[in-house]
């Protein structure tokens, strides 16, 4: 089971070390991982994509709450929330390909940001879903090269308070 | 805060120490931290200079298992700090306060490849609660006050503070902070009421109850409220190997260690147990075997101050994130209003009639033959005859430590003091030392194989400068014992690189060491090699009992096996 966690830490050196060591160390899987100062500048935030049943979830959420440096951690699991990566992807496209990858740059509203005689680069950003359907219909033109942030999450804001 | 005049950082962190009381630290000198030597020169601090760093963070760790107050470790940058890390390493496996301070090349040569340095912080990381390169002087007297907080605060453990020398250089107005702000570090303390409430529940509705108490017990200093809770609830009480001396040895609810080598009793009420209360421990391989079928038919209450502990090998039916101590007095106060207490006592009678009997059927024992070779374990009975059971014994590792776990009886916490985590060879007699610096007048016992005792055995050397008279008890078996043993069950016998038998004359090597030395290998006269040695108060004495090599430890349950399946003598 795939989950995505948030984790507030303190804005120091080694901090990514010690998220990363404790998932190394117990054998915890990472799938992606960003990390960037969050509005205050003391504090940064990582999200990390990780997979694992429900034991080895618990686990990883109280061994990442349990380091010093961690203020708090958060599974988005079950919750309503908007997850975004952003993908830069270098496909194939000749003359006879280039308007059919066009259409399909439109159609999932990404767009070329490099243009070469044989390729385009292409920024998409959107969910896993988008984003691994617009990579399956690139595949067949020949897709050279991608390259991801990983992903990053935030709750929705509630709509009707109770 | 008080403001005062200004102080270099090595007289600021003597400074500090005086701040957390410390008293005594356990330390080897070298460039980086002769800053701090240099200030050390008009200290009134107790420094024990080691032989090897490892020897250190021992001795800090034995002072701090036997007084319960953290131990302080200081040490150079480079192979002075590399050094430390099996020791490091092995108080945190057995969550030991601790603070480790080493020094550094200057910040400005940090990465270059500098004279004696060495990444100590990225190396520590895994093995630590928490640790520090403190870069700017402005940072130290925080990060020092930290590192004491969180290394004795919620589950304790290690913490290394790097130093590097131009911090250690530099001056700034010294003042010590009042209070520790770390908004990521909030252990809990007091357990949740509603869980407490269901756990007392569960325990009356029960007719086979059993607790099993591990080292949090001593570590949250809990050992009178676990015997207050367990007699009043009459419950049948098992110990891990880190929790002996967490419930009196002698007294009658009692079933000794469980786990690998556990008694009889113990692996057999766990195993047949409708309601396990674990205490403070934490489900270790050595002590379930066999997950899935470890107390397969209890409901299991979990008390721990780490969250981590719980559900992480066997899933619990009623965790309790707490203190012990808290948690515990909480449930007594539950006892005298509880309903169907009368019932409950009612209820498991049976139950200790069925735990007696097989305490009687299967004792502890093991075939001593008065005309043969002499036995390991009937050294460590005539010990515990001659100390009275008033010592505190610490162990190395393999067979000695698991008979000193079982035919030496600990009514005391804080009694038996060994490397239960992570099986460190070579703990035992610095830990012993550690323990005589705290407690110079009281008897300190090193019990130690012949394997292990070579590890550490540079150490006497320091024993014999500061006149502590600890006692190491060699069960010289010539060989790497408990692996032997192993060779010999599960690797028909294939003997491959255990023998040791290439060893120094023990009395001649305390004798040159300026200790004194003694040996025998007969039964008739461990008594009397035992009691001369209890005389000697101003130096260590080093016994060296020649014991059976074939002799096994039992019961035995072979790992990944269920706990009722023991090999028995
Ligand atoms: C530092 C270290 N190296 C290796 C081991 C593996 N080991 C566990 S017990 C043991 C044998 C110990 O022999 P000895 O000290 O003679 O004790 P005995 O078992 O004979 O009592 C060994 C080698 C260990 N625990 N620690």
């Amino acid at each position: 089971m795939r989950h995505t966690i948030s984790v507030l830490v303190i804005n120091e050196f080694g901090v990514l070390s010690r998220i990363s060591g404790l998932f190394s160390g117990r054998g915890f899987n990472i799938e992606s991982l960003t990390v960037a100062e969050t509005v205050d500048p003391k504090i940064s935030r990582m999200t990390i994509v990780t997979s694992g049943d429900e034991a080895i979830l618990e686990q990883i959420t109280k061994q990442l709450n349990k380091l010093v440096s961690v203020i708090k951690v958060h599974d988005f699991k079950g919750e309503p929330h908007i997850e975004r990566e952003l993908l830069l992807i270098k496909v194939t496209a000749n003359a006879e390909t280039r308007a059919e990858v066009l259409r399909i740059v439109d159609i999932f509203r990404a767009k070329v940001v490099d243009v070469s005689p044989r390729a385009y680069t292409i920024e998409i950003t959107g969910d896993e879903e988008k984003v691994e359907a617009f990579k399956e219909l690139l595949r067949p033109f020949g897709i050279k090269e991608i390259v991801s942030t990983g992903r990053i999450a935030m709750p929705r804001t509630p709509k009707h308070h109770k | 805060m008080t403001k005062s005049k200004k102080l270099t950082g090595a007289e600021i962190f003597l400074e500090c120490l005086k701040e957390e009381s410390v008293d005594t630290i356990f330390g080897f000198p070298g460039g980086a931290v002769l800053p701090i030597y240099d200030a050390l020169y008009d200290s009134s601090l107790k420094h024990i200079l080691v032989r090897h760093e490892q020897g250190a963070v021992h001795m800090a760790d034995g002072y701090a298992r036997a007084t319960g107050r953290p131990g302080v470790v200081l040490v150079t940058s480079g192979p002075g700090a590399t050094n430390t890390v099996t020791g490091i390493a092995t108080a945190y496996m057995d969550s030991i306060p601790m603070v480790v301070f080493t020094g550094q090349v200057p910040t400005a040569l940090i990465g270059n490849d500098a004279f004696q340095e060495a990444d100590i912080v990225g190396i520590t990381r895994p093995c630590t609660k928490h640790n520090y390169l403190v870069k700017d002087i402005k940072d130290l007297t925080r990060v020092i006050k930290e590192a004491f907080y969180i290394a004795t605060t919620g589950r304790p453990g290690p913490v290394l503070v790097d130093l590097p020398k131009d911090v250690l250089n530099a001056s700034i107005e010294y003042s010590y902070p009042e209070s520790v702000e770390l908004n990521s570090y909030h252990p809990t303390y007091k357990g949740n009421l509603r869980q407490i409430k269901k756990a007392m529940d569960i325990i009356l509705k029960s007719k086979r109850p059993v607790v099993y108490a591990g080292g949090g017990v001593v570590l949250s200093d809990a050992a009178a409220a676990l015997k207050t809770f367990c007699e009043k609830l009459k419950l049948p009480t098992t110990n891990t190997l880190m929790g002996l001396g967490g419930f009196p040895g002698t007294n009658k609810l009692f079933m000794g260690m469980l786990g690998m080598h556990g008694t009889y009793a113990a692996n057999m009420a766990v195993t047949n147990t409708d309601c396990l209360i674990a205490i403070g421990s934490r489900f270790d391989d050595r002590v379930t075997g066999k997950t899935e079928e470890f107390a397969q038919y209890a409901k299991i209450i979990h008390i721990d101050i780490d969250p981590t502990s719980i559900s992480k090998n066997v899933k619990v039916d009623v965790p309790i994130v707490g203190d012990v101590n808290n948690v515990l007095k909480e449930l007594i106060k539950l006892i005298p209003s509880a309903k169907g207490l009368k019932e409950y006592k009612a209820n498991i009678a049976d139950w200790h009639t069925q735990v007696d009997k097989w305490s009687s059927t299967h004792k502890l024992s093991y075939k001593d033959s008065p005309k043969g070779r002499l036995k390991p374990q009937y050294v460590i009975e005539q010990l515990y005859k001659a100390t009275n059971g008033d010592a505190i014994i610490t162990t190395e590792v393999g067979q000695n430590q698991m008979w000193a776990a079982q035919f030496f009886l600990y009514d005391k916490p804080r009694t038996y003091l060994t490397s239960g985590g992570l099986g460190t060879m070579g703990f035992g007699l610095p830990a012993a030392i550690g323990a005589q610096v705290a407690y110079p007048k009281r008897t300190v016992v090193d019990i130690a194989g012949d394997g292990s005792i070579q590890m550490n055995i540079q150490e006497v050397a320091t024993a014999v400068q500061y006149k502590l008279p600890v006692k190491v008890v060699i069960l010289n078996n010539i060989v790497l014992g408990m692996v032997r043993q192993w060779q010999e069950f599960f690797y028909d016998k294939r003997y491959s690189h255990t023998c040791v038998s290439v060893a120094p004359d023990y009395v001649k090597l305390a004798e040159a060491y300026g200790a004194v030395g003694l040996a025998t290998g007969k039964r008739d006269e461990v008594a009397s090699v035992l009691k001369e040695a209890m005389k000697v108060k101003d130096r260590p004495v080093i016994m060296d009992f020649r014991v059976d090599p074939a002799e096994n430890v039992y019961p035995m349950v072979p790992a990944g096996q269920p706990l009722n399946k023991m090999l028995l003598v």
